[in-house]
């Protein structure tokens, strides 16, 4: 059976369940999802785009899905011991895909500002779902259909006209179940005319005994002259697989940051589609990837540019120890009409180890003669003299390494605009490279907004 | 004086299959510095980095006494515990590092050797400043990536900064000289002389005399072809300077 099929039977089978146990909006999508699936199979691994990664093999276990949406009881202030420290966020939580709100969420909300439950606005305000679900996720993706198809709940995140968010908003997936799952999660972000918003994303894995895969499907709306940063840090398990999709659309005037963080994973599949429709649009992509033990990391993007003068940076930087194994594929489109871009893509990696691997592949498609663009990828060992001028001055040949590791991600850690999350990152960046589970049990920090709760 | 710092036993070494030294003899005792010089290619920095511990050459005879430890033995981090310190002739750039950090590891990691205590924060920026003295060198430098953007003369500066904090008992100082003008030469080597003990010693490689009017050497010695060929006072520094290697290797070559 292929990984896909299992799914579609589920579907067939308990389509009353999962439509009885989710919202109108959600349901209207689920029978078309389900009909574009017939005949089609997940990536396996050397399918164009997919080189080195196999979603078939990512869904292929038997995980379960929580379709009766069955209670799952996880205590989120243990879970979450740490907030990012000198900074308050707005804070909500996922437990696998089940929303649960902080006790005090909404009592610091904004006017007007949206942070709740996808299926609950579903039904609360559809007007609003409608306007912006499942219409800029690619419908003819597999991954997005068997989203589409199985999802019941997510998170909207709306931020009204002119409104510019003081605190972070702060989203906490946590993995725990008595069971292999799948967590099939949904989020939709949209930030109106003017507005100003960053968005924190931490995943977590509470229970690693269990096998997880987090099917993930972002959609991003920034409206003219907005602006908004997603810090997205994965720090889950060995068990813990993830496959997320983000699909932006920037209008005018508008800036978007993304930078993409692997900490600790089993394999994970990041995909970034981000349209410039609009002009004078920027955007920043980052994304950093440790990798140790058998870890597999692929980061692929893809930033269209479809107006004039708009900017991209795209720098993704990968290390990997041991057998773990990364890849990158980034395309940058430049159409016709959009003259006066500059786009610039780099990829640089380090492997640590004989048996580490990475695969990369930058491209450019350009239309018209008035750009600036430029890409690059690198992929070498650590520096040799570097190595040698550190332990000629008596720094131990292994702390040596751990330095000038963490010193090659400095450029994507300094790419965080909030201090406290720079800060964070960088402890957390250490820790990861010193070999220590990198969770927040001893950071030493106290965590305001995960005690209140 | 009988003791003896280090002592450098028919040395031979190479890198990728092709010998360089071919039979080195060194000894150098506690107060002493010598002056290395020969022509290019005579294997001046070679020494210096099998000395060190450059992974990147093979040692294929010999034998290497550093106060009476098999210094051949040791990783580089090791001999510098052990008091061996090479000034750079091209000093790193290592971004992404910060100079404190640096410095807090390499004076850490040695404490630890000892079976001391790490420094705490304020014991640190104190040894910091008091250092920094010795070659004045900017403060605004120690925030820095190491060497990262450093100016020439910053960079070598910034090796007597290390080798002050380190207080190695021998000093290698490889070809300290290149890339100075005459006011960050005098501040370099001013440097050197305040950090010399009758304790510890100092090796100056160096390809010209200039040096020496300002680190004044005991010994002075032509390295030619992978060995020392001859020995002198400070006289054979200014004969060298007045009348260049060639008869030197007229002399050794016609043997």
């Amino acid at each position: 059976m292929s990984a896909l099929s299992q799914y579609i039977e589920l579907f067939d089978s308990h389509r009353d369940t999962i439509e009885a146990k989710s919202a109108a909006i959600l349901n209207e999508y689920r029978y078309d999802a389900r009909q574009s699936l017939d005949g089609k199979t997940l990536p396996s691994k050397g399918t164009e785009g997919y080189e080195k990664t196999s979603v078939e093999d990512m869904f292929l276990p038997d995980f379960g899905v929580n379709i009766n949406r069955v209670n799952i009881p996880v205590d989120v202030s243990l879970s979450f011991k740490c907030d990012v420290p000198n900074m308050s966020t707005i804070m909500a939580f996922v437990v696998n895909d089940s929303f649960v709100p902080s006790s005090t969420l909404h009592n610091k909300m904004p006017k007007g500002v949206i942070i709740d439950s996808l299926a609950k606005m579903a039904q609360e305000n559809p007007e609003l779902v409608r306007r912006y679900y499942n219409t800029l996720a690619h419908r003819d993706n597999a991954m997005v259909a068997l989203n589409t198809m199985l999802v019941q709940d997510g998170v909207m995140i709306y931020v009204p006209q002119g409104v510019v968010m003081e605190r972070p908003i702060q989203l906490v997936n946590i993995f725990n179940s008595a069971a292999s799952l799948m967590g099939v999660r949904r989020l939709l972000i949209v930030v109106e005319e003017g507005a100003k918003a960053q968005v924190l994303v931490c995943d977590h894995t509470q229970n690693s005994e269990y096998n997880y895969l987090s099917s993930q499907v972002m959609e991003v709306f920034v409206a003219p002259n907005a602006s908004l940063d997603i810090y997205d840090i994965e720090e889950s398990s060995a068990t813990t697989s993830r496959h997320s999709q983000l699909f932006a659309r920037q209008e005018r005037d508008s800036q978007l940051l993304v930078n993409g963080v692997t900490l600790t994973s089993g394999t994970t599949r990041n995909d970034y589609h981000i349209d410039l429709v609009g002009s004078n649009c920027s955007t920043t992509l980052a994304g950093m990837a440790i990798g140790s033990g058998t870890q597999h990391v692929d980061n692929n993007s893809s930033i269209r540019h479809l107006a004039t003068h708009s900017n991209s940076n795209q720098l993704f930087k990968y290390v990997l120890d041991e057998e773990s194994t990364g890849a990158f594929e980034g395309a940058i489109y430049v159409a016709e009409g959009a003259q006066f871009t500059e786009a610039y893509q780099s990829n640089r990696n380090l492997l640590a180890s004989k048996q580490a691997r990475m695969h990369t592949k930058p491209q450019l498609e350009i239309y018209n003669d008035d750009v600036k663009c430029s890409h690059g990828a690198t992929t070498g060992q650590l520096d040799a003299d570097a190595l040698f001028y550190m332990r000629s001055r008596g720094i131990p040949e292994q702390e040596a390494r751990t330095m000038l590791m963490q010193a090659f991600m400095v450029d994507v850690i300094d790419m965080v605009k909030m201090d406290g999350l720079r800060d964070r990152l960088r402890h957390l960046v250490e820790k990861r490279f010193y070999g220590q589970q990198a969770t927040c049990a001893d950071c030493g920090v106290t965590c305001r907004d995960a005690k209140k709760d | 004086m009988d003791k003896i710092l280090l002592e450098v036993k028919n040395l031979r070494a190479g890198i990728e299959g092709k010998e360089i030294l071919k039979g080195v003899n060194l000894t150098v005792r506690p107060g002493e510095v010598h002056a290395i010089m020969g022509p290019n290619g005579a294997g001046k920095s070679t020494l210096s980095s099998v000395l060190a511990g450059d992974p990147s050459f093979v040692v294929t005879e010999g034998e290497v006494s550093f106060h009476g430890v098999n210094l051949l033995e040791l990783s580089p981090e090791n001999r510098s515990h052990e008091g061996l310190f090479l000034s750079f002739q091209y000093p790193v750039e290592i971004p992404g590092v910060s100079m404190v950090n640096f410095m807090r590891a390499a004076i850490n990691a040695k404490r630890k050797y000892f079976n001391q205590d790490p420094l705490s924060a304020s014991e640190f920026l104190k040894l910091m400043r008091q250092k920094r003295e010795v070659v004045e060198l900017d403060n605004k430098l120690a925030s820095r990536s190491v060497n990262e953007g450093f100016s020439g003369g910053e960079k070598k500066r910034n090796e007597i900064f290390q080798m002050a904090v380190l207080e190695p008992r021998l000093s290698i100082l490889d070809e300290t000289d290149s890339g100075l003008d005459i006011d960050a030469l005098r501040i370099v080597a001013g440097g050197v002389n305040k950090l010399k003990t009758a304790e510890n010693a100092t090796i100056v490689i160096t390809h010209y005399q200039r040096l020496l009017d300002y680190i004044k050497p005991d010994f002075v010695h032509v390295l030619y072809k992978g060995r020392i060929v001859r020995t002198g006072g400070p006289e054979l520094a200014l004969t060298l300077e007045e009348r260049g290697y060639d008869w030197i290797k007229q002399e050794i070559d016609n043997k």
